[in-house]
């Protein structure tokens, strides 16, 4: 069979053209991450300057200022939440995973959990403000935090369930063996044999909660004061930098910067932590 | 025949078991005994129900729905098949060792004293002592006498393997289980255990099933061979192995098929 | 089967050794019952929240949504207007707003998104693939302020200058296309957030595409080499046919996420109730506009808003659930 030549050379040609397009595609993903990190750093160090772990959030048009109180107040929340969701969504998994596993109601949970991974995370906002601020009549960092458990708890749910069902069923069926009971199984036996693997999937949900602005817009609101009061506005990173970002004041706009570094900084560490830690204890 | 004995005390007698898995029948009237502190070994081709027959013994299948089995296992008095015995108790009397070695993922001492945990409440001069007789047990003692703190997971294949088997024996069961128990192992490790069946035999009952005849005529006092979902011969060993008395068995004794 | 082995009459189950099961372990297995029981149940209602949570999501927003929907009823959805002295809303600029930058989003993040992932599986050396796909990961691990304040001070200055002005000059005055490229030219607007907006949803798309092309049976590809197709052939006429399903979900799930974005969209959408006249118009969508107006609704204003909240979980809750059902299905065809 002959074959023919200028048929294959533009078969090649498209094909050249095609893989180029794809590596440019790549190229341009990491451009923009790059970028976007350059950018990040470069405006955000020149903001850093020693006020700002010491001096709470400036009124409008007063000099100076720092984000301590923003800083702790996300701590206080994003605190609350992992404590919250850390038990709820691992135990959930384990419900998943080792009881649950074929029910419809087991996979009709899945697929919501799914879901609501992807949702709309100012929708939840609304959702958590009509539940627990209009009704208390106040906006609080509890309600912050509820609203950020939300989120949290289907990533730690699905991550442990995923990691659960890696743990082989001769693991299980040893400490069967012995005469443990299924919960002591399921804890002591396959989640801790599972440890890593759910370690990283709270790292990465705490890593995605930090960064959410829009649930904390109708929650705990903002706080231009310092507080630890949880019952009451609670200042946090994310909504003061979605107020100072557009504001027309410099010195706003620079803590804007300096909170969006500090808030990418955990979020990155998190993340490479999370794939670190786990490749290397799967790899032993 | 062997020459009469005095009469054999059983562990367990096992009459008309039928197992299904789903529709299929993977026993078929399965009628024998496990004689106390002796080894029955199970012999046969693969698929011919042994170890399905021993996963009854503790009720191991009961952990997947659509797994379930007629007929009565009666183990000292109780049958074990009734609905309302508690599996857990079961477990801790009749204990069992799997193929793979499965180390948990903790310490060795914590390996053994997790099962001594369950039922037991010793002081820790106690638990230590447990996990050292343990562990003698095994064999395994002196190699791992001075890392109890380490890793199960770091031991090799063989040592772990020795592990699940003192894990097993630190509950001080009435009848141990080994499900194919050096078919992962290596030469060296295999004779050791070996060893170590004949010795657990004076204090334990021993079922276990091998698709290795050789060591079935070498540990067992009693062999039993199926084929197909049936126990086709039952007898001492020294009689399966040297005048069966059907020509299915001398056939898969001799190798004629198998 | 007939006793025809060792089982003589004599034979007898022996006694269990006396300290096999004490009165203890029968009180420790009945306590053991018990704890199991606790905790089949305390567990079962930790995964119950989940779809309590959905419920109490769809019921709350419904109910204070309702003096909006009994006062405009369905008419509400395409009604053009945003007026809160008067109280006349409508939703159409709204959804306008979303489903135009969400759409716009798409356009660029789905052939990037291929491209990523055709590389990543294809062409990239092994070594490599691991790190930039964790680089690719790292871009949906951004929080969607950083991408806003990116939008709002990097990038709107440039777009404005080398992509807006341009455009407008070169394609501003053509007959069909012309009106696209009309308007304000300060770097916002609907086109500007769609691009924002793309490399949000980009890793996200790029992820489920290369997940489904890694699970495509090799022995597919090996004989489509075998016959002489060329690299790019291979991936368009084998994998890509034979990840079809995967690859729609992995789209929709980039549209999930495109529509419920809220923050990389206000910074650089330019919050205008207006309806969009061009691609350069400012806009908003419905998340922008709760993000911004929320704070000082009331009345009418404030259930019109939870009306729209109503709204965009609807629909990207559709959206989602194909998602999840496309790629369920491309799994299972696998067999997974």
């Amino acid at each position: 069979m002959k074959m023919n030549d200028t048929l294959y050379r533009k078969r090649r040609l498209t094909s050249l053209v095609g893989l180029t397009f794809s590596m440019s595609a790549m190229a341009v993903g990491l451009a923009v991450l790059i970028w976007i990190l350059f950018v990040l750093f470069s405006n955000g160090l020149a903001a850093l300057d020693g006020h700002l772990l010491t001096s709470d959030t400036p009124a409008p048009g007063t000099e100076g200022g720092g984000l301590r109180n923003a800083i702790v107040g996300s701590l206080m929340i994003v605190g609350l939440t992992v404590l919250v969701s850390t038990p709820v969504g691992i135990l959930a998994g384990v419900y998943l995973s080792e009881y649950g596993d074929r029910s419809k109601t087991a996979e009709l949970t899945r697929f919501v959990t799914d879901i609501m991974l992807s949702a709309p995370s100012i929708v939840l906002g609304l959702f958590v403000y009509a539940i627990a601020v209009a009704t208390v009549g106040k906006f609080s960092g509890y309600a912050g935090s509820l609203a950020l458990s939300l989120i949290a708890v289907p990533v730690v749910m699905r991550t442990t369930e995923n990691m659960l069902r890696l743990v082989p069923g001769s693991l299980r069926e040893a400490a069967f063996a012995l005469g443990a009971p299924r919960w002591k199984v399921s804890t002591f036996i396959t989640l801790r044999a599972a440890k890593s693997g759910v370690m990283t999937g709270l790292l990465l949900a705490v890593a995605r909660i930090s960064g959410e602005t829009a649930p904390l817009l109708f929650t705990a609101l903002n706080n231009q004061f310092f507080s630890t009061n949880m019952g009451a506005p609670m200042a946090n990173l994310p909504v003061v930098i979605f107020q100072f970002a557009m504001s027309p004041y410099d010195n706003w706009v620079r803590l804007a910067w300096a909170g969006a570094l500090l808030i990418t900084l955990t979020v990155l560490v998190l993340n490479i932590l999370a794939r670190v830690f786990f490749r290397e204890k799967v790899g032993s | 025949m062997s020459d009469i004995k005095t009469p054999v005390k059983n562990a367990i007698e096992v009459r008309d078991l039928n197992f299904y898995y789903g529709k299929f029948q993977g026993l078929r009237n399965v009628t024998m005994n496990i004689a106390e502190r002796k080894v029955t070994a199970f012999i046969g081709p693969s698929g011919c129900g042994k170890s399905t027959l021993l996963r009854t013994l503790n009720r191991m299948y009961s952990l997947y729905p659509g797994q379930r089995a007629e007929g009565e296992i009666n183990f000292y008095g109780q049958n074990i098949l009734d609905p309302k015995q508690d599996l857990n108790l079961l477990r801790a009397r009749i204990g069992m060792v799997f193929q793979k070695p499965t180390p948990f993922p903790m310490t060795i001492y914590d390996n053994i004293a997790f099962g001594v945990r369950l039922y037991e409440n010793l002081s820790s001069s106690e638990m230590d002592d447990r996990v050292e007789w343990a562990l003698t047990k095994a064999a395994l003692w002196n190699e791992v006498k001075d890392k109890l703190g380490q890793n199960g997971l770091s031991l090799s294949g063989g040592q772990q393997q020795r592990l699940c088997i003192a894990r097993s024996v630190a509950v001080k069961p009435s009848v141990l289980l080994l499900d194919e128990p050096t078919s992962a192992l290596d030469p060296i490790s295999t004779g050791k255990v070996e060893e170590l069946v004949h010795e657990l035999k004076t204090d334990y009952t021993i079922a276990i099933v091998t698709h290795n005849m050789q060591q079935a005529a070498r540990c067992s006092d009693y062999t039993a061979y199926m084929y197909l979902g049936e126990l086709i011969e039952f007898g001492e060993t020294e009689q399966i192995f040297f005048k069966p008395n059907k020509t299915a068995t001398e056939d898969y004794i001799t190798g004629r098929f198998g | 089967m007939s006793l025809e082995s060792v089982i003589r009459s004599e034979d007898r189950l022996g006694d269990e050794p006396a300290q096999a099961v004490s009165a203890d372990m029968v009180a420790i297995a009945k306590k053991q019952r018990l704890q199991d029981a606790v905790f089949h149940r305390v567990t079962q209602a930790f995964s119950l929240l989940v779809l309590a949570a959905l419920l109490g999501i769809i019921v709350s927003l419904f109910v204070n949504a309702l003096p909006t929907f009994q006062k405009f009823g369905f008419p509400f959805l395409w009604h053009v207007e945003w007026d809160i002295i008067n109280e006349d809303f409508g939703a159409a600029i709204a959804i306008v707003g979303t489903v135009a930058s969400a759409g716009i989003a798409l356009l660029i993040a789905v052939p990037l998104a291929f491209g990523v992932a055709v590389f990543l599986t294809e062409t990239c050396p092994v070594w490599l693939r691991r790190p930039l796909g964790t680089a690719i990961e790292l871009l949906a691990a951004v929080p969607s302020i950083i991408y806003g304040m990116f939008g709002l001070f990097v990038f709107a200055p440039l777009f404005a200058d080398y992509l807006q002005i341009p455009l407008q000059k070169i394609l501003g005055g053509m007959p069909l296309v012309g009106f696209l490229f009309g308007g304000a030219t300060n770097g916002m607007g609907i086109l500007a957030a769609g691009i924002v907006l793309a490399f949000m949803v980009l890793p996200f798309i790029a992820a489920v595409m290369r997940d489904v092309f890694e699970i495509t049976p090799p022995i597919l590809r090996e004989s489509a080499y075998g016959l002489g197709c060329t690299t790019w052939e291979v991936v368009r006429q084998v994998v890509l046919p034979y990840t079809q399903k995967g690859v729609i979900g992995g789209i929709m799930l980039g549209l999930g996420r495109a529509l419920g974005e809220t923050m990389a969209v206000t910074f650089v959408i330019g919050n205008a109730n207006r309806m969009p006249t061009s691609l350069f118009s400012p806009g908003t969508s419905i998340a922008s506009v709760l993000a911004n107006e929320f704070g000082e609704a009331e009345a009418l204003h404030f259930s019109t808003l939870f009306a729209l909240g109503f709204l965009l979980f609807v629909i990207t809750f559709v959206v989602l659930a194909a998602a999840k059902v496309m790629i369920l299905r491309a799994e299972k065809a696998k067999g997974n």
